[in-house]
């Protein structure tokens, strides 16, 4: 029996916190024991990243207890928290790596930065140090490469790997898997079972994905409105836990695609140079979920269709006319619209800059048409449109002038969302749209696309099967062989998805 | 517990209230405090004639601090338009003194240089995709050498005579010399004029159209802008044109108030440009490139230079006093300003 007449690694006593009108949080009891793996559940805005940034010393509480090893403590700062052996490893993991060193340099960058290792060091020492910190995880990288050659998953366990390879007692992973495909989601977590409880580290695991919170976690806690909702311990009813989190979500309708005319199709697609010919149709008032691992080339596929990438070779159809973006701006003035991943990247302007606000970031890609003849800002149209979409994704913030920065992860999203529903799309292309995005917004945000009405195709890539088949009114799996259309109701559960995505069906189809 | 709790919360928001009023009115306090000062020590620097020609000193330095700007807001970084401005001043001084060309044919060239410039960092820096400030920097070089080339190393006046004994024959002509020594009403010195159109008009381009909006989404994550439709490239290579012909009206201007073609009298633009638009970021907080922002600092540059120079303050303290002020005021706007927002 784990933790039980230990004292807690981590304790905390009715912590509270202000944001502006928000009671971020409002009175959170918690206490971690030594090995344990408690997940943090709880819908956008419940308060799990202003608990997370406490206990990391980024933000200090208006009130409540802290103690670490049963000793009350202040987490001043970041550093403090990491003397105390708490460390996070964050969503975002490109703000902790550093892109033109090596991943050598890398894994033992604090080692180096916080005075740990000698003043001169060998390209040797470093390397030996590396493949002990990269070793005490199972981790087999390219250790002289620049980090920045990784893929973003590798890049992910690099962060982790960092941050374990000091005196950890409490590791808080926050969105771990988000980029992570099965696979490697499967590896990480085998690592934190094995390795991590075994030397009595404790986890405090922030994720959306159930898929992450059934591998991995001995307890589940859910917030909700920054207080306690519940507590599940394992085996965790999830079905309950979401429940707690979200209250009950109304079950939205499946429509039947296939009576709509076509709307889009592919003939012998090719990519790349050596990849396989895809072929597949979209119908118009239908959700078409993209499905397939990670390096199948998803991203391309939907680039390549918003005339962000050429395609060598095969045709496309719009409508019965062939389509042949060479821009983005000639897709979006043709109507076809494409929410990239990775909105930081994708989507949004840097904080602080003209036009970073909500109304301004829906308003850039329709501006050509929005502006008048002198080519003077829409300022009315920008924001009656933020309104708009405001109330009908549910954005929570204080109005169409908010900055983006300060919405959490789901309104942040359904901005993007909003932004490529402003006007309507014939084909409305989404890549990842639930990355960081808890249950309760991407139903929001899966209604919002279900009420797009009968002129447009929706075509959503995803290598999440849960999302998938939430979403879905028809499944494209894409494999290195192509694509293959399935019917939702051929589908019977995640599993049976993830089988038909393996590679290893490649040969057999 | 909940009173001390909720007091906690009341006096931190009290603070960011504070803070942020702090760091917008921050440039303001330090140029009123200057003004203030100046007008105690000096009275005779509140007179009319004195605030003229504080403005009629920094329309060289506004002008090219706005071309600054532009290609700041649009991701970009112009080291060159100091030797642009250089560039400009010796072309339209060559154009009148030995073509005898008149004034609206020399103005059409300069300006057409400066775009040619512009045009020159553009493929610089999105053709053969050198950084900007790597590429600007080159350009910095190449067209403060180029200027001295044409007139040999010297610097061009009306009858400058030749190696091979030739006189040059023309002259600046009248009209060209009132764009820098004219008045309007006799009163309003035609370089402040013209400032008076060319910064409202671009602070109506930059914060209220469609194009202006681009340019800053661009600067502001030019993949992202891509994907939303922009035309990345040509917004960026438009900006350094904009830049460009924007340093080449501050060389017409300079030429027309000097009068003759001096080799040195490039000499600081560049570094009192980067001064104006870097304290721009400051005023009101922006922390962006603004067109406000940056007259706002190109004036304060002014006051304080005709501040000292009324007191006398020795010539070779002034650029120590200079950058005091602006690292001071940079300092007070983003300490404070990060205050209020973190």
């Amino acid at each position: 029996m784990k933790g039980r007449g230990q004292v807690a690694v981590l304790e905390v006593r009715g912590l509270a916190r202000r944001f502006g009108a928000t009671q971020a949080l409002d009175g959170v009891d918690l206490a971690i024991a030594p090995g344990e793996v408690v997940a943090l559940m709880g819908a956008n805005g419940a308060g799990k990243s202003t608990l997370v940034k406490i206990i990391c010393g980024a933000v200090q509480p208006d009130r409540g207890h802290i103690l670490v090893g049963g000793q009350e403590r202040r987490i001043a700062g970041p550093a403090a928290a990491r003397t105390l052996g708490i460390v996070a490893v964050h969503q975002a993991t490109d703000a902790a790596n550093v892109g033109t060193l090596s991943v050598a340099e890398n894994l033992v960058l604090d080692a180096i930065c916080g005075g740990r290792l000698p003043r001169f060091l060998s390209r040797r020492r470093i390397r030996r140090e590396a493949a002990r910190v990269a070793g005490a995880l199972d981790l087999t990288l390219p250790l002289d490469a620049p980090l920045s050659s990784l893929s973003l998953a590798d890049r992910q366990l690099v962060a982790i790997a960092r941050a374990l390879a000091g005196e950890a007692r409490l590791l808080i992973l926050d969105e771990p898997t988000a980029s992570l495909s099965e696979a490697e989601a499967g590896h990480l977590f085998g690592i934190v079972r094995r390795r991590l409880s075994a030397r009595g580290v404790a986890t405090l695991l922030v994720s959306h994905r159930t898929a992450d919170l059934q591998r991995a976690a001995d307890r589940a806690v859910v917030l909700r409105d920054g207080r306690v909702a519940a507590c599940f311990a394992r085996p965790i009813d999830f079905p309950a836990a979401l429940a707690a989190m979200v209250g009950t979500l109304p079950a939205s309708s499946r429509r039947d695609s296939t009576r709509q005319g076509m709307l889009f199709a592919a003939d012998r697609l090719q990519l790349r140079a050596g990849g396989p010919g895809l072929d597949f149709a979209l119908h118009a008032n239908e959700i078409a979920v993209l499905f397939g691992a990670l390096g199948t080339g998803k991203s391309r596929l939907l680039a390549t269709l918003f005339g962000a990438c050429r395609p060598v070779g095969g045709a496309m159809m719009l409508q019965g006319r062939s389509w042949r973006p060479r821009h983005p701006a000639d897709a979006i003035a043709g109507g076809v619209f494409l929410a990239a991943e990775d909105r930081w990247r994708t989507s949004f302007s840097a904080p602080g800059t003209l036009g970073a606000d909500i109304a301004g970031t829906i308003g850039l890609p329709h501006l050509p048409r929005w502006a008048g003849r002198l080519g003077l800002l829409p300022a009315r149209r920008q924001s009656e449109s933020a309104l708009h979409a405001i109330r009908r994704l549910g954005i929570v913030c204080t109005g169409p002038g908010d900055r983006i920065e300060r919405l959490s992860g789901g309104n942040q999203q359904k901005v993007v969302v909003a932004r490529w529903t402003a006007e309507q799309a014939r084909l409305l292309l989404l890549d990842e749209p639930f990355a960081g995005v808890d249950v309760r917004a991407r139903h929001d945000i899966v209604a919002s696309l279900r009420a797009l009405g009968d002129a447009t195709a929706v075509l959503l890539a995803t290598s999440d099967a849960e999302e998938a088949l939430e979403a879905a009114d028809r499944i494209l799996v894409i494999r290195h062989d192509g694509v293959h259309a399935i019917a939702r109701s051929e589908i019977a559960d995640g599993a049976a998805l993830l089988s038909l995505a393996d590679p290893a069906q490649d040969r057999a189809a | 517990m909940i009173a001390t709790a909720s007091g906690a919360a009341l006096q931190r928001r009290f603070r960011e209230r504070c803070g942020q009023a702090w760091g917008e009115a921050a440039i303001f306090i330090v140029l009123a405090g200057l003004v203030v000062l100046f007008s105690l020590l000096q009275p005779a620097f509140l007179h009319v004639a004195n605030l003229f020609q504080i403005l009629q000193s920094v329309t060289v330095t506004a002008l090219l601090a706005l071309g600054i700007t532009v290609s700041l807001a649009v991701g970009g970084f112009d080291l060159s338009v100091g030797s642009t401005a250089a560039l400009a001043l010796m072309v339209a001084s060559y154009a009148q003194v030995v073509w005898g060309w008149g004034a609206p044919a020399t103005v059409l060239l300069v300006l057409a240089t400066g775009a040619v410039v512009g045009g020159f960092n553009a493929v610089l820096t999105i053709v053969c995709r050198i950084p900007d400030l790597l590429a600007t920097l080159g350009t910095l070089f190449l067209v403060g050498g180029l200027q001295l080339i044409p007139s040999a190393g010297r610097s061009i006046a009306p009858g400058m005579s030749f190696d091979d004994g030739s006189v040059a024959q023309g002259f600046f002509s009248r009209s060209f010399l009132e764009l820098g020594r004219g008045r309007l009403w006799h009163v309003v010195p035609m370089p402040v004029v013209i400032l008076l159109v060319i910064a409202p008009s671009l602070w109506v381009l930059l914060e209220l159209t469609r194009w202006g909006r681009v340019v800053y989404a661009v600067g502001g994550n030019e993949r992202a802008a891509h994907l939303a439709g922009a035309a990345t490239r040509r917004t960026r290579a438009l900006a350094y044109v904009l830049s460009g012909v924007l340093a080449s009206l501050g060389g017409i201007l300079l030429a027309a108030r000097v009068g003759r073609g001096d080799i040195t009298s490039g000499g600081s633009l560049l570094q009192d440009g980067f001064a104006a638009a870097l304290i721009g970021y400051a005023v009101f907080n922006l922390r962006r490139p603004n067109v406000l922002g940056t007259l706002v600092g190109a004036v304060l540059v002014g006051v304080l230079l005709n501040g000292l120079t009324m007191l006398n303050a020795p010539y070779y303290a002034q650029d120590f006093i200079k950058g005091a002020v602006l690292v001071g005021a940079l300092a007070l706007t983003y300490r404070i300003g990060r205050d209020a927002t973190s």
